[in-house]
């Protein structure tokens, strides 16, 4: 399978570059930019290996929500980035070091492996399901209640960034509904006795 | 040349350790970091979906899934807290974080 190979080393070069950048780009808005370059390159990887949903998932979620996300926040906050990059030669001695280790094991463990003889199976019976749908079958039965968590797990997300974020600004005058109802004649009424000719 | 296993293995690698050298080296700026963590977890995806195709095994696609949706709810809930502490100290260098220490 030649079309394969050759969108393979398309894309991951790419990934691999796009990711260097992230880590060295001065600006934060080239950073963010340069991750989304990535996520795209990761999304046709996993098109390549038959995750069709999942590279979707990652387009839509991802490049659209998290990644925006991002670029909001980097350009809402007022920040001296220059001061942020300080120490990043001093410490490029060290990060390389353990990134050289990391390496190292990784792809010691990786070509342990040696070359995969088997041919990529479609991970879904072929002819039957499409990707999604197959993932469906296995994530509504098998993965029930793991589901279930993650929907609960990003509940919990949703609120806890709406309760960090959100905050009222004092003197701002805002209708009370409570409040409003609540009232009864007792509260809202006084009742005064005005003696004549000589106001309250 | 085909595509196997151990080209997808290698590829992930690569991107983690990346991931790695990204918060080392950045270790001031906190919004990097966050982004240095999303390549890890992008790394670890791979993994997982090369795995699960080459076995030919949805599991891996489901728990890719999962890791999905907690890398968004994290990075959701970092960068709120990250706004919240912007707007109490007017900073957001990793190096001023410091009013907790004992």
């Amino acid at each position: 399978m030649q079309a394969d190979a050759l969108f393979f080393w398309i894309f991951a070069p790419v990934l691999v570059v796009s990711a260097f950048a992230v880590i060295v780009a001065r600006n934060p808005v080239h950073s963010v930019l340069f991750l989304i370059l990535s996520f795209v390159c990761a999304a046709g990887l996993f098109l390549l290996m038959g995750a069709e949903f999942l590279a979707m998932i990652l387009i839509i979620v991802y490049v659209g929500a998290v990644a925006v996300l991002f670029l909001f926040v980097v350009m809402l906050l007022d920040v001296d980035f220059a001061r942020l990059r300080q120490g990043f030669v001093e410490y490029l001695p060290q990060g390389l070091l353990i990134a050289l280790v990391v390496a190292i094991e990784l792809i010691y463990v990786v070509s342990g492996l040696g070359p995969s003889s088997r041919a990529a199976t479609a991970a879904t019976p072929a002819g039957t399901l499409s990707n999604t749908a197959a993932l469906g079958e296995v994530l509504y039965t098998r993965y029930f209640y793991f589901f279930q968590a993650s929907g609960m797990i990003l509940l919990t997300a949703m609120i806890g960034a709406i309760v960090l974020t959100l905050h009222h600004k004092p003197g701002v005058k805002r209708q009370d509904v409570a409040a409003q109802v609540g009232r009864t004649p007792e509260t809202a009424i006084e009742v005064r006795k005005v003696p004549s000719r000589a106001g309250i | 040349m085909g595509i196997g296993l151990s080209n997808y293995l290698t590829l992930a690698a690569m991107v983690f350790t990346i991931g790695i050298a990204g918060i080392i080296l950045n270790h001031k700026n906190i919004i990097i970091i966050l982004m240095s963590v999303e390549l890890i977890l992008l790394s670890v995806n791979i993994n997982l979906i090369a795995f699960s195709t080459y076995s030919g095994d949805l599991t891996g696609q489901a728990f890719s899934l999962f890791i999905l949706t907690v890398a968004a709810a994290e990075s959701a809930i970092g960068l709120a807290i990250l706004v919240a502490y912007y707007r109490n100290r007017g900073s957001i260098a990793v190096e001023d974080i410091n009013s907790l220490k004992g």
